[in-house]
């Protein structure tokens, strides 16, 4: 607890964005995590952002071996990671080498004088010692010798010298927790859990957080150190906790299931990056009914996915572009037999292995048209991590009313990304529950739902229904194998007005920030919310005419989008892509909609919407003339 | 979980045949297949209505649209992702699998394996012609050396694959084999198949009228069939021939099979091997046998059950809590670092 004479001592900020960078051995995500622990228990709003190399255990010390962990926390929303860091913690040279270039001037970086060694510096491919030679004249630079600190402070506990190095995340969230004001309790208490069978490491490593802690309080007596205070957010009562994007998916597919009414889900997924988090989440859900299966491919993936839902449970897949992409043919077959599966796209920079462990939204031509035929799937996307939660839920209940495959597009960001969520109430979760066909009067398995058009749900087990399906082109009237030309136009052109019709029975479109009308439309989908939100927000206390409009329904889209889009003069679409939202755009409603590409494998920062904004804002009316159009839109 | 009850009246093997025209070539084995499979399901008093069939692409794999009980044709090679994806899903059902030697081995080999090691409770039947029929007689993966295609104008260099040296090698836990038009015995293995709890995998020898007639003829044909057949029982020497005066015994020195005279003028019975179906080195040597030199074995290779893989999901499942009720997803929400912000 911090005493009175250290809450004088304090400074206030508003938002603070800390950036954790070490070796791949040095235990930053957990820093993270701990620190985003406390932050979120002392009120704050909050952002994390995980930034960690594809290599498991890189060559230590060296530049590609940094693994970083980003938050942005403060008094008020807080939306993204943030642009620049204003706190640094580089644990070795090679991240200081790596990250300082985020740090803002004028801020903050922590540095181990202990890691700074000869052999280091050069693995980093320093040719001088930065803390030396003033190129880090532009920032405070706090040195201190973490590594012989927290060898001091574990050494009661015996542990090995490797070991002992171990602790020294610790040492550094003690101090950054002591830097802000928060309480450690949590951390000690988690510590204690994950050691429990190795009582000398937690006792260490408690120590270790206690001594960078009480090193803080001590060093700011002799004005080495500032302490600063950064108020909570105002947020609506209720229960909170953080969550991460996959964690949301993993309970809103669940609450999908519930939702449907349907008492298991069979998750089926292969090993790939970043979407093995989603496989490993669900499976320690078995007692909520949750059956997941590591199949031998992502073909044997999705085929199980199809499989459960032929037999009447939620069948659900996951992968990551290239894993999407093996899984086609197989999608097809559930378009072909209108089976309701839900495939999960945590999206990551391609093509073909691309960066593994990077963002993109780059597969959203994939999920809308990347099939052989005519083949239209729902398509949806999440925005944020806890948008996950009611994106999985939407897609249970899209894929079981229109018995529908559905795409939901994630990301590598959201994967990893976690922010505070205030809890929804598990008795107001939506309800859609399923009717699986069990009257045999006027039964064939393509038999239809005049409103949706979805097909009868009818499962194995059930008596008098026995039929079959499969890849080949069916009837229309009977179900059965047919090759006639008229009725495969019928059943393409039935398949086709289905999920168009999805359209039917999802809320109109709704402007996330500004007015329905104006100069500028900033229209975004997925991850990028938050940074595009920001920077709609900036442009507007600048008071351009602009507003942010965010798409969770990509296919279809909601049927008043192109009557809202047409209200503004410009159309600009920021995406972590070459361009694709524009184009689907631009081919749905010939609108002079333009894109704005990122494809860094980071996250946009919010200064670079701001600057697109701006100089959309400066440009031309793009349509010719049209006092119909100007001045209804102006109205 | 659901269990399988009988619970329909007395089933004849027409009770079994849906309303489609079967379109297979005229002289096709599929059809001696269809009515083993038929009968196979009389016999058991299968309930149609969880009885499913699950297939691939290729000729068998037509199969299912022929049957009355549940069936899902899939894509080529997928049938055992699809029919474990049913299995996980309801453990209940009866699940069969319809395959080909394309279908199974070439573009499914990787789910072929990885269904049998795992040890999903299917029966997996996988009609071999040595051929791709549907696609119009190219040279498959069980195709013999030499083998004259469209696709192999000289004669195919490739070596062919024993499906149940594969299947054994992939950890199968009960192998089969039969021939297509030797209905009695291909109802017998299908029966024993059905009643193995775990991945049952059958071959049969399919004769393909149109691009491989006559492929299995050295030891199918009746004029030799009992010289080339061996068939083989558990418990049982291992003896064929038209008076069953030949028999396999192992070879002195090596671990290797060799055919011997029995009785007068050969040797004493008691050298003869005798069956052992839960021995998988012996069901590696007969599945190898091969004419000229060897009969071909038939029947039960291999049946040494273990733990099917759907129950041994579900009985984790259930030491996790899963009862079948929904749990509390409010609490699972709230497990673990939740902070309350007062009105």
């Amino acid at each position: 607890m911090a005493t009175a004479s250290t809450l004088r001592a304090r400074q206030a900020r508003e938002s603070v964005v800390i950036r954790f960078a070490g070796d791949s051995g040095d235990g930053m995500q957990v820093t993270g995590s701990r620190f985003t622990v406390e932050t979120a228990l002392a009120g704050n709003d909050l952002t994390t952002f995980p930034d960690f190399p594809a290599e498991i255990r890189a060559p230590a010390g060296t530049t590609f071996g940094v693994s970083a962990f980003q938050i942005q926390f403060g008094a008020r929303d807080v939306m993204t990671p943030g642009d620049a860091v204003d706190v640094l913690v580089a644990m070795n040279p090679a991240a200081l080498k790596v990250d300082v270039k985020d740090l803002r001037r004028g801020g903050t970086v922590l540095v181990d004088t202990g890691a700074f060694t000869e052999r280091n510096l050069t693995k980093a491919g320093f040719a001088a010692n930065p803390l030396e030679d003033g190129s880090l004249a532009p920032y405070q630079v706090l040195k201190f010798d973490i590594t012989r600190l927290t060898t001091e402070a574990v050494k009661p506990f015996g542990l090995s010298s490797r070991e002992a190095h171990r602790c020294r995340n610790m040492w550094a969230l003690g101090l950054m927790l002591w830097m802000y004001g928060r309480d450690r309790q949590a951390t000690i208490e988690w510590l204690r859990r994950k050691f429990a069978d190795r009582p000398e490491l937690a006792q260490a490593n408690v120590a270790a957080v206690n001594a960078g802690h009480a090193f803080g309080e001590t060093a700011e007596m002799s004005e080495h150190l500032v302490g600063y205070t950064v108020p909570s957010a105002p947020a609506e009562p209720g229960r909170y906790r953080t969550v991460s994007g996959t964690e949301a998916l993993a309970w809103g597919l669940l609450a999908g299931m519930r939702g449907a009414g349907l008492e298991k889900m069979i998750f089926a997924g292969y090993p790939i990056t970043p979407a093995s988090l989603l496989l490993h989440t669900l499976a320690n859900l078995k007692a909520y009914g949750v059956v997941t299966f590591q199949a031998e491919d992502e073909i044997a993936a999705i085929g199980a996915a199809i499989g459960a839902a032929y037999s009447g449970s939620l069948g659900v897949t996951s992968s990551s572009g290239p894993g999407i992409a093996l899984k086609t043919e197989m999608l097809g077959l559930a378009i072909a037999t209108e089976l309701p599966i839900v495939v999960i796209d945590s999206q990551r920079a391609g093509p073909s292995t691309g960066m593994p462990t990077k963002a993109e939204q780059s597969d959203l031509f994939q999920a809308v048209h990347g099939r052989n035929a005519d083949a239209p799937l729902a398509v949806i996307a999440a925005a944020t991590a806890v948008d996950c939660f009611e994106v999985a839920i939407e897609a249970v209940r899209i894929a079981t009313t229109y018995m529908t495959p559905v795409i939901v597009l994630s990301d590598a960001y959201l994967a990893h990304a976690a922010e505070p969520w205030r809890l929804p109430e598990a008795a107001a979760l939506p309800r859609f529950p399923v009717r699986f066909r069990t009257d045999p009067t006027g039964f064939h398995p393509f038999v239809r739902d005049p409103a949706t058009l979805a097909r009868a749900w009818a499962v194995p087990g059930t008596p008098g229904l026995e039929h079959r399906i499969g890849g080949l082109e069916k009837d229309y009237d009977t179900g059965h194998i047919s090759y006639d030309p008229d009725n495969h136009a019928r059943m393409t052109q039935t398949r086709a007005a289905k999920i168009a019709g999805i359209a039917n029975g999802i809320p109109p479109q709704q402007v996330s920030l500004g007015d329905d009308h104006g100069a500028v439309a900033v229209v975004g989908w997925g991850s990028t919310y938050g940074a595009i939100h920001r920077a709609v927000s900036e442009a507007r206390d600048e008071g351009g005419d602009v507003s942010h409009i965010h798409l969770r329904y990509l296919n279809p889209f909601p049927r008043n989008l192109g009557e809202l889009l047409a209200r503004f003069e410009h159309i600009l679409v920021p995406e972590m892509n070459a361009g694709q939202l524009v184009q689907l755009l631009r081919a749905a409603y010939l609108v002079p909609a333009q894109g704005l590409s990122k494809v860094a494998g980071k996250p946009f920062k919010v200064s670079e919407i701001v600057q697109a904004i701006e100089a959309t804002l400066r440009s031309p009316h793009p349509r010719s003339p049209s006092p119909h159009r100007g001045e209804g839109a102006r109205g | 979980m659901t269990v399988t009850t009988i619970t329909d009246a007395e089933l004849a093997p027409k009770d079994y045949a849906s309303d489609q025209e079967v379109r297979w070539c005229p002289g096709c084995g599929d059809y001696a297949i269809l009515k083993a499979v038929q009968k196979t399901l009389a016999e058991l008093g299968a309930p149609r209505e969880r009885t499913v069939f699950v297939s691939g692409i290729g000729c068998a794999a037509r199969f299912p649209y022929y049957l009355s009980t549940y069936g899902f044709h899939t894509i080529h090679g997928r049938a055992p992702a699809i029919a474990t994806g049913v299995k996980l899903a309801n453990p209940g059902l009866d699940v069969w699998v319809v395959t080909g030697d394309g279908d199974g081995l070439s573009i499914g080999g990787n789910h072929m394996l990885h269904v049998l090691r795992r040890n999903v409770d299917l029966q997996i039947i996988l009609f071999n012609n040595e051929i791709y029929g549907l696609t119009k007689g190219q040279y498959s993966p069980t195709s013999r050396r030499g083998t004259h295609s469209p696709s192999t104008p000289q004669g195919s260099i490739e070596a062919p694959v024993s499906p149940c040296a594969f299947a054994l090698g992939a950890g199968a836990r009960f192998v089969a084999r039969a021939v297509d038009t030797q209905q009695p015995d291909v109802v017998a293995v299908l029966k024993r198949a059905h009643g193995h709890r775990g991945a049952s995998f059958v071959e049969i020898f399919q004769n393909c009228v149109v691009f491989n007639d006559g492929v299995f003829d050295h030891f199918t044909s009746k004029d030799v069939a009992a010289e080339a057949q061996l068939h083989v029982e558990h418990g049982k020497p291992l003896l064929f021939g038209p008076n069953r005066e030949r028999g396999l015994r192992l070879k002195a020195g090596t671990v290797a099979l060799e055919v011997v005279p029995v009785g007068e003028g050969g040797v004493p019975p008691g050298d003869i091997l005798v069956h052992d179906e839960t021995n998988r080195a012996l069901a590696q040597l007969l599945a190898a046998l091969e004419p000229p030199a060897f009969p071909v074995a038939l029947g039960v290779l291999y049946c040494n059950p273990a733990a099917s893989y759907e129950a041994e999901v579900y009985a984790q499942a259930r030491a996790a809590g899963f009862s079948g009720e929904p749990a509390d997803l409010g609490a699972l929400l709230r497990r673990e670092g939740t902070w309350t912000v007062a009105p």
